[in-house]
């Protein structure tokens, strides 16, 4: 079991608030091995991107951990103070945010921003940081790398600056890369473009990449496997094949559902009625319980968890919801 | 870039026109310069013919014309009061003014933005919170308020700093500095911090607020995740994107301490423009207030062309147009 890379157990995130304490995230596990995509997928608020935050220990305050663990190859990660996360963070998961156009600090030239990256996490000298950024440029798909090293961010469309970031996570060869949202801001073309190369790296470095995202075309295409996100809990694990075939949550299916397809005529799209609950109404058993066609009473009572592949579900889990 | 120096050039020397035309009109029609010129005792004759010799029965452009081309030779007259070109008085006072500002302007810098840094990195420290309290009392106090309070402590109680003057001078060239001699540092001490008090509390404020915005940006949040230490985090990737609006402010305060040292200079007797021009104030000496004007507004014109000239330096979004269409696609 050593090339597990990511492993979370039991996860558990929260944000005290004057009204409260939110549960964000509430009780999540999982694995991602080595080489291996994990696709993360939820609607906004469904605690997607808090996991992937509090995996790189940058939950913003008040926001906590407040139970379960992540260890990253073996070594725990979750708890570590600031400067011990400074040594993590970048240098063993690597990260790529939403907007390209913002995750770029617009006044240092994108090649600064990359030896300065490499060299807090190789200790290379400056010209030999300087090669490795052009490598590294190259690496991601950026053409004419000798006159681009010194453009500055907005000199860079959309697609291109969020190879730099791309680029920028690789700097130090991490373990994991924690993706939120990578392809979102981008256009369609570009989408693509960005999914095939984050699934090149992965494949050719043995990385192993959390994508957060909320597009399950995204997720058809890249993952591996799926971790469906529904309300701070996990609804469905498994590999993106089966459940893109044969969902097993009702949360899932309502979601595959409302996937347009090229090859299928179809007149109307699935909608799945109501909307997820906020974090300060989830209801008591399964979160998603008052918009599901099968809820019964057990669903209003007992939660459904999954630790392993399956779907958080008594229909699937038990065969009833009595 | 040239396109642009030029465009800014342009724009100052028109500015300066419009100036001069205000300082001319003022010097022309507030009273009558032969009046003020001449002694009692001088007769209908006499009045005519200094009038005649001052080019004074010229039409309005061709006398706006000739005190144009007079400023900018610096030839602005004789003062009325002391009889003495008023371009030497200037450059008497000039230097003493403008190492003050100099001075007040670098403390307040220097000061200010760790400040503004350090409140709004440990906005919810108790020292954070007390520099928040302590910059209200240092902006609304008076600066003649803060002069005198300094006087009192340091020079009258303590003896350790002098309470006037400008100490001993070393001449280079035209210029008169204080800042060669020991008694001319000791000088300058008080009154520029006096002058400064105000400014730090602006910097440190402004800079604060500057650095809570950016310290939310995404950019910063990448920087931590690429692992970034949290310090330098702060004062290169933070910073750097708030001194923006600190240079503004600075480029516009510097010709506000010089137009407006003068409360300062008259608390501390610093024998600067701010006097000088007081004093012309008194005794109706146009001569004197219309180089004032005149000096004042160029000093603000320079300062915002150069102000303009740094934004594109700090800021390289600013430098081109050409960059927005030269990004490369896909």
């Amino acid at each position: 079991m050593s090339d597990i890379v990511l492993d979370i157990r039991n996860l558990r995130v929260e944000f005290p608030t004057r009204k409260g304490v939110l549960t964000a995230v509430d009780d999540i596990s999982l694995q991602i091995r080595r080489g291996e995509i994990l696709g993360m997928v939820g609607e906004s608020g469904a605690g997607k991107s808090m996991t992937g935050m509090a995996i790189l220990g940058l939950l913003e305050p008040p926001g906590r951990i407040a139970a379960g663990s992540i260890h990253l190859s073996g070594d725990r990660i979750d708890g570590l103070d600031d400067r011990a996360l400074q040594a993590i963070r970048g240098r063993r998961i690597g990260a790529v945010f939403q907007d390209p156009l913002t995750s770029l600090n617009p006044l240092f030239r994108v090649g600064d921003q990359l030896v300065e990256t490499i060299r807090l996490h190789t200790g290379l000298s400056r010209s030999r940081a300087r090669a490795r950024a052009k490598d590294l440029m190259h690496e991601v798909g950026i053409p004419a790398v000798e006159e681009r090293i010194d453009s500055y961010p907005h000199q860079f469309s959309g697609g291109m600056r969020q190879r730099i970031v791309i680029a920028l996570a690789l700097c130090a060869e991490p373990e994991l890369i924690v993706a939120d949202e990578p392809t979102t801001a981008l256009d369609v073309s570009i989408q693509a473009q960005i999914t095939a190369l984050l699934r090149r790296l992965c494949r050719e470095r043995g990385t192993a990449v959390l994508l957060v995202t909320h597009d399950m075309g995204v997720i058809a295409e890249t993952a591996d496997r799926v971790a469906v996100m529904y309300a701070g809990r996990l609804a469905e694990l498994g590999p993106v094949d089966e459940i893109v075939r044969r969902p097993n949550h009702p949360y899932t299916s309502g979601l595959m559902g409302s996937i347009p397809s090229l090859r299928k005529d179809v007149d109307e799209l699935q909608m799945i009625p109501g909307s997820m609950p906020r974090l300060d109404a989830i209801p008591p058993g399964c979160a998603f319980n008052p918009r599901c066609t099968h809820a019964g009473p057990r669903c209003r009572r007992e939660t459904p968890r999954i630790d392993s592949p399956g779907a958080a579900c008594w229909l699937a889990l038990e065969g009833e919801v009595a | 870039m040239i396109a642009f120096l030029i465009k800014r050039m342009a724009n100052a020397a028109f500015v300066m026109l419009a100036v001069a035309l205000l300082a001319f009109v003022i010097f022309r029609f507030f009273g009558d310069p032969v009046e003020m010129m001449v002694n009692e005792q001088a007769t209908q004759a006499d009045r005519a013919e200094l009038r005649e010799r001052l080019g004074l029965n010229d039409g309005f452009a061709t006398q706006y014309a000739r005190f144009v081309t007079n400023a900018v030779q610096g030839d602005f007259g004789i003062s009325y009061r002391n009889q003495q070109d008023v371009m030497v008085l200037i450059k008497d006072r000039f230097p003493a003014t403008f190492e003050l500002v100099l001075v007040a302007t670098v403390i307040s810098l220097v000061v200010g933005i760790p400040l503004g840094v350090i409140t709004a990195v440990h906005r919810r420290s108790r020292l954070a919170q007390a520099l928040q309290l302590g910059s209200i009392v240092g902006v609304s106090l008076p600066s003649f308020v803060v002069g005198i309070l300094l006087i009192l402590g340091f020079s009258v109680s303590l003896g350790w700093l002098p309470a006037f003057g400008r100490g001993e001078t070393v001449q280079i060239g035209w210029w008169s500095t204080g800042l060669l001699t020991p008694s001319g540092r000791a000088a300058l001490v008080l009154p520029a911090v006096s002058l400064s008090t105000f400014q730090i509390t602006l910097v440190m404020r402004l800079v604060r607020a500057e650095m809570l915005e950016t310290l939310r940006s995404d950019y910063i949040k990448f920087a931590r995740a690429r692992g970034v230490p949290a310090a330098r985090v702060q004062w290169r990737h933070a910073l750097r994107n708030c001194l923006m609006p600190v240079i503004t402010l600075t480029g516009m305060q510097i010709g506000n301490l010089i137009a407006f040292a003068l409360v300062t200079e008259t608390v501390f007797q610093w024998p600067g423009m701010g006097m000088l021009f007081i004093q012309a104030v008194t005794f109706v000496d146009i001569p004197v207030m219309a180089a004032y004007l005149l000096l004042v507004s160029l000093i603000f014109v320079v300062l915002n062309t150069v102000v303009d000239i740094t934004y594109a330096w700090v800021d390289p979004r600013l430098r081109d147009d050409s960059a927005r269409s030269g990004g490369a696609h896909g």
